[in-house]
């Protein structure tokens, strides 16, 4: 039964010159508004990196082509991954964070929103200079334009003698520029979080999303911090002639490749943590059925974030460790499979028993918890060294990262969007069009990255512009690449959904899914002051007990 | 169930949450101090990987004034706090221009340091990979160091003018941590490089 | 563990390797092997089958479980129409299944480990035979450096070696330089990949069991021609390998009729970066072409080694592979087909 404690009549806003509103959102401090900015910033951005994945689809449709030259498939395949990973997929989760977290702990709005809109435009200008580099790069023999050494930009490539120009240095200097951005978030995060909690709720009462965020929050403090340190590092290599990844004067390749991942695998748990957030708070309420084991769920996410600071050499098993340190960080990559494993367990112990309704929602979840444990899976397969050293740098790891983005990461996101989008604007999205987008999607993505292992099994490295015929490699990635495109056009029809149902989709009220966590009981969307009075809480599902009195979950827990 | 009249249970008393300006600060602490390790990391990684040039055994010469200086200004900070808890405005202005003093002539004595070692030993930057991780890890810290004495002399304005008061106090404290941090920082970097790194 | 992977095990793998084998064989001697992780012809890429094949079984099981308890419980528990309004039973969790699917996973992670950690310090560790051939790999933009130090060879981007008896083996052991950027040998039939990389010498070995062809790549991004930085690794047998290593270790063929190609070879550039064994052309920066003409292909794998490509090569490196480093020399038509010739001589 939907809760309507605070219903602000819709509509009531005057209408506004565009200039004063457009002005209300470059100025705007409001958690919700910074949140919807990282949202779309992030869904542009988005587009871009796909139309680079659909370039380099078509570049490596068959053997031999010419789509693309080397040099601009080169940067494609950087600016894809860049994008993707520092434009899109953190933005966007800083987006939803921004949003919910001050909702789901009955606070008015973030610790400092200041500083948080000062973070939003720092990471969003980054995003502006990287895009830059392709007008502004210039370098020798023309040799510039957008970078072109990886997302990695792994030492010496990254170097002066390498990378000459300055395609490399946009590179470092949007990433060192959003970095800055991403740690005031967390910063901010962390701290509404810690001293912003309305009355009664307790750390073990906060939502599952609350407590992920600030592990995710924790977890970038901590690993965004080396990235940068690594990029000041190399930008006194390229204009201060240091030396620090400088092999001929004794400098070495490796250390760059240590720092790299010791940001760049906790960074992909700072991706995915926040997307396990969806999943504990949508699954439930689907479901109809609290989330199974809260405590074990926060203690698991808490593990998590402690261990994978200790996996990050598993992506450096080729470089050449001796065996003590390949078994180390084998070990630390099947330890860290254990507490992940358990999350997967407790949400289908959550579907167990339940009355799971199948609305889109539901569908992204159910197809993030096939697909998350597939990757799981071929991650464990990776963890065994050996095994590795066959599947790294081949596109069996590029399946294996891409169905962890993608099929966990971006499947859990389209659940948030159908799950949030009436809050954020009053409107329910089409079930319609999201069964056409899940459907579509979903053929797309296994089409593409089902078929994307079997090359890297035949032997395809990645990066390559082009490929041998007689490898066997042809009609594979003539598959992969009609997938990206059903891909491309069910997002379309999600971008579509978006746009058509904020205009024409359903009116949601407060409650439009019966759940029950504090973001449901104001107005959809919030009023700036989101709460008319902050809320007391007292269990971890506050509208549960307000709907059902006579069972309250206050007497379980 | 009627929801016209639902409303939530009365406001918990006695609900107390830490200061926010004291979380960020950890938080910004705990971020910088990552920053930190791994320029230490690489100082430690590259000892005695020089090809060729000057080593710190021959070149460095140990701070110890300057850094009793940068010490003893996290000792003055502290009673500088104090003493704004306490309302006595004067002492805190007092102690609080100490502190800069002290942080002013530490980044005095770092610059002296290096003008001594690029023109007459002839170490820079560019020299070796002791060259680059020294000035490197020197550097940030003597950056951290400037950047808070930049926040201290702006307090120390508005102090002058009498906007400082009791009610600022945890305000004040945040930037202490600040400054406490700074000074942690020193005592690692020192270790590394004068101790460890000869 | 390898050893306790039993009967039904191995025939699996019998019936696997089969399959894979009824694949794009010729009849061995001069056959062309593919590049299949699973039809491996070399100890290391063995165990690393085997230990692959013993995860993929656990991590097979693990998804048929975790898969099918989801299936069920999205069939069983659907909501129906006539749920409206009312709440299942409100379960909180379970500390008993908690425990259970705790310790499950934990005992599964210390048998991958045990069975993981034997194979990577067998196949990392292993003891170098004095029968072995040594063989220095150096990697280049965008190119392959061999040189084989006990034998007094230098050659490039086509490696010979010795096939392996596994009753008295001759493995190579390979050590890995680099001259410029990271690079990454990989044949996935003989063995896992190492990187090559500056300031930092690695080493990797193998022992084909098998003659023939095996083709590979350089799988570490290195700049605009990583995609063409093909490796060709021909097995021979004991006989056609001395056969090889005497033709390598002999100078360059001196043909009277390739003096004029040479003088231009000479008194262009082309020595500043190539050697020729025996002339005074010592360059180190590009590829040896003493025996240019043993190879096979040109340009790291770019092009076949026929007369036109060759010829097209020398004038305009970029058309076969833009990016390449080797700048195209501007030489007249007269001077390019002298040149040609001399090439053609170097056997």
């Amino acid at each position: 039964m939907a809760s309507d404690a605070i219903t602000v009549p819709v509509g009531q806003a005057d209408a506004r010159p565009w200039v004063d509103e457009l002005h209300q959102w470059l100025t705007t401090v409001d958690h919700k508004r910074l949140g919807i900015l990282y949202i779309v910033s992030a869904l542009l951005f988005l587009a871009v990196g796909g139309v680079e994945a659909l370039i380099i689809r078509i570049q490596l449709m068959h053997s031999h082509n010419n789509f693309v030259s080397p040099e601009v498939f080169n940067r494609m395949f950087t600016m894809h991954g860049t994008t993707m990973i520092f434009f899109v997929a953190m933005p966007v989760l800083f987006g939803f964070a921004n949003y919910l977290v001050p909702l789901m702990i009955g606070a008015r709005d973030m610790a400092f929103p200041r500083l948080n809109a000062f973070s939003f435009w720092l990471s969003f200008l980054g995003g502006l200079l990287l895009y830059f580099s392709f007008v502004g790069g210039s370098g020798l023999y023309g040799a510039g334009s957008a970078p072109d050494v990886g997302w990695w930009s792994y030492a010496p490539l990254g170097a002066r003698a390498f990378s000459p120009g300055h395609s490399s240095d946009y590179w470092t200097l949007a990433l060192l520029v959003s970095g800055f951005g991403s740690i005031g978030t967390a910063i901010n995060i962390i701290a509404t979080i810690l001293c912003l909690r309305c009355p009664g709720m307790k750390l073990n009462r906060m939502p599952l999303l609350v407590w992920m965020n600030l592990v995710m929050a924790g977890m970038v403090l901590l690993a965004i911090t080396p990235l940068s340190a690594a990029q000041i590092m190399l930008l006194i290599d390229r204009y201060l002639g240091g030396h620090f990844f400088d092999t001929q004067a004794g400098g070495s390749a490796v250390l760059w490749m240590h720092f790299f991942w010791i940001f760049g695998h906790p960074e992909v748990y700072i991706l995915i943590i926040p997307c396990f957030a969806f999943m504990s708070e949508i699954i439930p309420v689907f479901s109809r059925k609290p989330i199974f084991g809260y405590p074990v769920m926060v203690a698991a996410t808490v593990c998590i974030g402690f261990v994978s600071m200790s996996v990050w050499a598993h992506h450096m098993f080729t470089i050449g460790m001796n065996s003590y340190a390949n078994s180390f960080f084998t070990l630390t990559t099947m330890v860290v499979g254990i507490p992940t494993g358990i999350k997967i367990f407790n949400w289908i112990g959550t579907m167990w028993g339940g009355r799971i309704q199948f609305k889109t929602a539901m569908l992204f979840s159910i197809g993030f918890l096939i697909q998350f444990l597939i990757s799981g899976l071929t991650g464990i397969m990776m963890a065994a060294s050996p095994f590795d050293w066959q599947l790294s740098l081949s596109y069996f790891v590029v399946a294996h990262f891409h169905y962890v983005i993608v099929g966990g990461i971006l499947f859990a996101l389209f659940g948030a969007f159908y799950y949030w989008y009436p809050k954020m604007t009053g409107r329910m999205l089409s079930e319609r069009l999201g069964k056409w987008h899940f459907w579509l999607f979903l053929i797309g993505f296994h089409l593409t990255f089902d078929v994307m292992h079997i090359p890297g099994i035949l032997g395809m490295p990645r990066r390559i512009y082009t490929y041998e015929p007689g490898r066997g490699w042809d009609t594979l990635n003539l598959l992969i690449t009609i997938g990206a495109f059903i891909q491309a056009i069910a997002i379309l029809v999600f971008l579509a959904n978006l746009i058509i149902s904020y205009f024409k989709g359903a009116r949601a009220g407060n409650d439009p899914w019966d759940a029950w966590t504090l973001e449901w009981s104001t107005s959809s969307p919030p009023p700036a002051y989101n709460f008319a009075m902050v809320p007391t809480v007292e269990s971890r599902r506050p509208l549960w007990d307000l709907k059902h009195p006579e069972d309250p979950d206050s007497q379980y827990e | 169930m009627s929801a016209a009249t639902a409303s939530f249970p009365n406001t918990a008393a006695g609900w107390h949450l830490p200061s926010r300006g004291k979380v960020a600060m950890a938080g910004l602490i705990i971020a910088e101090s990552a920053i930190f390790t791994i320029f230490v990391v690489a100082y430690l990684f590259y000892q005695g990987k020089s090809i060729a040039g000057p080593t710190p055994q021959e070149v460095l010469e140990t701070p110890i004034f300057y850094t009793i200086c940068l010490l003893s200004s996290s000792l003055t900070i502290h009673f500088a706090a104090k003493s704004l808890a306490r309302d006595y405005r004067r002492l805190f202005l007092a102690l609080w221009l100490l502190t800069i003093a002290l942080g002013s002539l530490f980044l005095f004595g770092t610059a002296m340091e290096w003008h001594r070692l690029i023109y007459e030993r002839g170490l820079t930057i560019s020299t070796n990979l002791f060259g680059t991780t020294y000035y490197s890890l020197v550097g940030l810290h003597a950056f951290h160091v400037t950047a808070g004495l930049i926040m201290l002399s702006l307090v120390a304005i508005f102090g002058f003018i009498g906007r400082v008061r009791v009610d600022q106090s945890n305000r004040i404290e945040v930037l202490s941590m600040y400054w406490h941090f700074v000074d942690a920082v020193w005592v690692v970097v020192f270790t590394v490089v004068y101790v460890l790194g000869r | 563990m390898k050893s306790s992977l039993g009967c039904s095990w191995r025939i699996a793998l019998l019936i696997f390797w089969s399959a894979r084998s009824l694949w794009a064989f010729a009849p061995s001697g001069s056959s062309v092997h593919g590049t299949n992780i699973f039809a491996p012809t070399s100890t290391p890429a063995k165990s690393i089958v085997d230990l692959s094949v013993f995860v993929l079984v656990i991590t097979g099981i693990i998804f048929v479980v975790v898969f099918a308890l989801l299936i069920y419980s999205v069939v069983k528990f659907r909501g129906r129409a006539t749920d409206a309004g009312r709440e299942p039973p409100q379960v909180y969790g379970s500390t008993q299944i908690e425990l259970a699917w705790t310790i499950i996973p934990i005992l599964i992670v210390v048998v991958l480990f045990l069975a993981t950690a034997r194979v990577i310090h067998a196949i990392q560790d292993a003891p170098e035979p004095t029968a072995a051939v040594d063989v220095t790999v150096i990697g280049h933009q965008y190119w392959w450096e061999f040189r084989y130090p006990k034998l007094g060879i230098v050659t490039a981007n086509e490696l010979h070696i010795p096939v392996s008896d596994p009753d008295h083996p001759t493995p190579t052991f390979l050590q890995l330089l680099s001259a410029d950027t990271d690079h990454s040998f990989w044949v996935p039939e003989l063995a896992g990949k190492t990187d090559l990389i500056p300031n930092h010498p690695n080493r990797m070995w193998m022992d084909p069991e098998r003659t023939g062809i095996f083709l590979g790549q350089c799988a570490q991004y290195c700049g605009v021609q990583h995609a063409k930085m093909l490796l060709r690794v021909s097995v021979d047998g004991p006989e056609e390998f001395a056969r090889w290593v005497q033709a390598q270790q002999k100078p360059a063929v001196e043909e009277a009729g390739a003096m004029a190609g040479r003088q231009v070879f000479e008194h262009n550039a082309c020595m500043n970066c190539h050697r020729v064994e025996g002339t005074s052309a010592d360059g180190r920066f590009g590829p040896d072409l003493t025996h240019l003409m043993s190879r096979a292909t040109i340009a790291a794998g770019a092009a076949e080694n026929t007369h036109d490509n060759l010829r097209l090569w020398i004038q305009n490196p970029s058309a076969i592979k833009p990016g390449s480093l080797m700048p195209a020399m501007q030489l007249s038509d007269a001077d390019l087909d002298a040149v040609v010739s001399y090439m053609e001589t170097l056997h």
